[in-house]
């Protein structure tokens, strides 16, 4: 048990180190530097000289990359070239947005996801048959053309819902919520999908189990074997699974923040890579990357929750 | 000792032949159809300029936002650009993107993947952390970064994307090469001198193709989908170019007045994705002959009365009686029959041996009482009684189960949920047979139980998980589950041949205690005729489905009729000396 999270830790600091060296590593493939695009055009070189030396453009690249890690101890992420603002205040202000849209999205495919694909284990034939058809054109549509179909469909015809724009759930909690309906909706068919497909075929496969066979024949119920044992047994790899779409949908609100006009990290994250702002890049980079260490941390966790062979061990 | 042919498994597993692959991919429609429209695709796109009377940058202002016309078969844009003409040079440029992607996927996955598996030891532990490394960045934004360092072109983020994404390919080719490698023919290879490249090339990947193409044919759908958002995000293709995402962009300005064109342009990468999927789909089940087993859950196949089903219920002294029992089940589309029209009778406290090689049907003929078989099994008798309840009835076996007749099995290992514990589980049973119990009197319960099933620290025990206990003591623990509602026949599956010799003959002696102090009646399937001169009172014997020989233990071992029960008997050394 211990050992499993010792490991999984030591990964998760690789991780980081591994993207933010990446990150780092790329912008010296930038022609030009940080000092030449605060100054523009019109600094003189004593002040290109003096900016350069302030921002250690003058040091080995190791050197900065060390100097870079050090500041992130102190959530110092350095400042975004265009506006000067601090990375870290960037992050901190945008990611509000993104924690709603992600938290409601693994939410609403967790709950539709298991609801289906436990309808399809009891009911089998037509149901299973119809969610193999579902998943696919689910796994097929593209989440920013689904949520310009959904937009067409629910505020332009039907004007239910705002088309662009986040309104602060402290502001206004009601607008707020029907500011994420669509989003959250575009980005959560995928996710419902893969997780229903996974529990019916977790929970099948559980079913057929020995051990499944042999509560039964002690007289155990359906309703106990399905919601207990074959559940918390298919519970491990449903939650692997749930992990994933809270990874893939944080990854989608890239492509949805641009459609709403919602202003994440997503939506930040584009912006800087339209504009070559290398420091905002590696803040969300990093912001991602620990999202999904944290992640990752938790659903081994609940293996260990779950299982009684990992704790134990 | 004659040979004794068994007859077909329940169940088969068939090794995938991949030898075949690419013809059993061939011969599924779903495949055909999924091929032919990326063909299709890829050569209208090639020939974009031959097929495609219009330029898809001229603009012809007179004509915008034109629905599907017969000069304009997907009408045209807010420009007035040619929608057709557009999606066609636009999918050169989306296929382009997928097409580099999927080679720098395939080239680098499978020589890691080969490397890894074939090389083995440290080489393998560092590839394999790696992957899981590189499989755990978040891809997307990587991807960005480079976009952002080397400005405009598909190029240097769909090869960025292969890279990062190839871990999962790896992975798949890593495990079928380690699987490979042990397999006999490799070993053979290696033994006549081949060199490691004819061995990979001639034996290990030809054998990986199944795998291969379904990877091959999700990624191509994923990649599809990266490419497409980029170009939505109009990074990786700048306007006007066209391109499959960069239209669905450019529908999104114009969403107010013209949603049409949302329609061909997000079409086209569905329809690309689904043919990609439908494709992979085919390619799994092309490489695993999948067998069809229900849940067991969903559907139930009553059991039919074969006769006139009006006979009374098990005469008098008999506990069981079954007549004229059937049991086929139906794989694809023949039916094969397991068991024909076996009779057989047990009285209270008596144990009766089952005895038959493997596939004989004997296992069947215990699940088929409980009614527990999988959906395809179909079930007929004459008559079929436990007291006085009808085992055709399901509802009635519902009230029994646990109750009147309880089952072990072979694997006691296997037989108790994983994730709860000894007390947790057993607890649920006794419950389940004694409501009125409160929480403490169940636990008393169960510490007697697993007294009773002579288990020393029976508190201790309750407490634990399965895994935390030896074989004979999960058996104990199963068997202790069984006794919980009082039955009055137990019907054990070679309850003793998966555990140690030694405790073998504890989990006898256990059994017969339990009779003894309960005179409980108790159905003994196996194949050993050991167990069954140590235990048994009678026995019937079974092959191909049915009885051929029964009668008292002493009389059969000293006078065998049947040459089937001769060969069985001479089959079992320990009774060669003259046990009896």
């Amino acid at each position: 048990m211990l050992s499993i999270i010792v490991r999984r830790l030591a990964i998760s600091i690789v991780l980081i180190l591994v993207v933010t060296f990446l990150t780092y590593l790329l912008q010296s493939f930038l022609p030009g530097d940080a000092a030449r695009a605060m100054l523009g055009l019109t600094g003189s070189p004593d002040q290109y000289q003096a900016m350069r030396k302030a921002l250690h453009l003058d040091e080995p690249l190791i050197v900065q990359y060390w100097l870079y890690l050090a500041g992130l101890l102190r959530f110092d992420l350095g400042n975004s070239i265009f506006t000067q603002e601090p990375v870290a205040h960037s992050l901190a202000v945008r990611s509000q947005v993104s924690a709603s849209l992600v938290v409601g999205t693994t939410l609403v495919a967790t709950l539709l996801g298991v609801g289906l694909g436990m309808l399809s284990v009891l009911r089998g034939g037509i149901i299973a048959k119809i969610l193999d058809v579902f998943a696919l054109i689910a796994w097929a549509t593209p989440g920013f053309w689904l949520a310009l179909l959904l937009t067409t469909a629910f505020s332009v015809a039907i004007p239910i819902f705002p088309a662009i724009g986040y309104i602060d759930f402290e502001k206004d909690l009601g607008g707020w919520a029907k500011s994420l309906v669509l989003p959250v909706a575009a980005m959560s068919v995928g996710g419902i999908a893969a997780i229903a497909r996974i529990t019916r075929e977790s929970m099948s496969r559980e079913l057929e189990k020995e051990y499944i066979r042999t509560l039964r024949a002690s007289g155990v119920g359906t309703g106990s074997l399905v919601w207990k044992h074959a559940l918390k047994n298919a519970g491990l790899t449903i939650i692997t699974v749930i992990g994933l779409v809270f990874i893939g949908s944080m990854l989608g609100t890239i492509f949805i923040e641009q459609v709403f006009a919602l202003p994440g990290l997503g939506s930040l994250l584009i912006d800087a890579t339209r504009l070559h702002d290398i420091p905002v890049i590696q803040g969300v980079a990093l912001a991602f990357t620990l999202t999904v260490v944290v992640v990752n941390l938790l659903v081994d966790l609940s293996y260990t929750w779950l299982n009684p062979k990992v704790r134990t061990s | 000792m004659s040979t004794i042919e068994t007859t077909t498994e329940i169940v088969r597993e068939e090794r995938p032949r991949t030898q075949h692959f690419m013809g059993r991919l061939l011969r599924k429609p779903v495949a055909l159809v999924a091929i032919g429209y990326l063909v299709l695709i890829i050569v209208l796109c090639l020939g974009a300029p031959i097929v495609s009377k219009y330029d898809p940058l001229v603009q012809d202002l007179y004509t915008i936002q034109s629905l599907p016309t017969g000069d304009h078969w997907l009408g045209t844009d807010a420009l007035g650009r040619d929608v057709v003409s557009r999606l066609l040079y636009g999918g050169l440029v989306s296929l382009y993107g997928v097409g580099l992607a999927l080679v720098v996927f395939a080239v680098v996955g499978i020589s890691i993947g080969l490397l890894a598996g074939y090389t083995g030891g440290l080489v393998d532990r560092i590839i394999s952390t790696t992957i899981e490394i590189v499989l755990s960045i978040p891809h997307l934004v990587i991807i960005l970064a480079v976009l952002a360092i080397f400005g405009t072109g598909m190029t240097a983020p769909m090869i960025t994307l292969g890279i990062l994404a190839c871990g999962g390919l790896a992975r798949i080719v890593r495990a079928n090469t380690v699987a490979a490698r042990e397999e006999l023919y490799v070993g053979a290879a290696k033994v006549s001198g081949l060199g490691s490249g004819r061995i990979i090339f001639r034996h290990i990947l030809p054998n990986l193709t199944g795998p291969i193409i379904v990877q091959l044919s999700l990624f191509a759908g994923n990649a599809l989908a990266t490419q497409a958002g980029l170009a939505f995000l109009s990074l990786g293709v700048q306007p006007p170019d066209p391109s499959w995402g960069g239209m669905v962009g450019e529908a999104s300005q114009v969403i107010l007045q013209f949603p049409w064109l949302l329609v061909p342009s997000g079409g086209i990468i569905a329809l690309t994705m689904i043919a990609f999927g439908l494709l992979g789909d085919a390619a799994r089940e092309a490489s695993f002959e999948t067998h069809q087993r229900s849940a067991g859950i969903a559907v139930r196949h009553k059991i039919a009365p074969a006769g006139d089903g009006s006979a009374a219920s098990s005469s008098g002294e008999d506990i069981l009686s079954v007549d004229g029992l059937n049991i086929s089940f139906q794989e694809a589309k023949e039916i094969k029959e397991i068991v024909k029209d076996i009779s057989f009778a047990i009285r209270p406290g008596e144990i009766v041996g089952l005895v038959g090689e493997s596939g004989s049907g004997k296992t069947v003929t215990g699940l088929a009482l409980l009614d527990l078989l999988p959906a395809n099994a179909l079930v007929t008798a004459k008559a079929s009684w436990f007291k006085n309840v009808n085992l055709q009835n399901p509802a009635e076996i519902k009230k029994i189960r646990g109750k009147g007749i309880a089952m072990i099995w072979q694997e006691p290992m296997v037989s108790l949920d994983p994730v709860f514990t000894v007390g947790s589980q057993l607890g649920e049973v006794i419950k389940l047979h004694n409501r009125q119990l409160s929480k403490a009197q169940v636990r008393q319960r169960a510490v007697e139980l697993l007294k009773s099933v002579k288990i020393k620290e029976p508190e201790k025990v309750l407490k634990q998980f399965p895994h935390q206990l030896s074989g004979g003591m999960a058996q104990r623990v199963v068997i202790a589950q069984a006794l919980a509602g009082d039955p009055e026949l137990l019907i054990a599956d070679e309850p003793t041949t998966a555990l140690d010799v030694t405790v073998q003959a504890d989990i006898l002696d256990l059994l017969r205690d339990i009779r003894r102090e309960r005179n409980m009646a108790i159905l003994l399937i196996t194949h050993d005729f050991g167990v069954v001169a140590d235990l048994c009172d009678s026995v019937l014997v079974m092959r191909y489905g049915q009885i051929v020989e029964r009668g008292e233990v002493v009389k059969l071992f000293t006078m065998p009729q049947h040459d089937y029960t001769r060969s069985l008997l001479a089959a079992t050394p320990s009774l060669v000396k003259g046990t009896l």
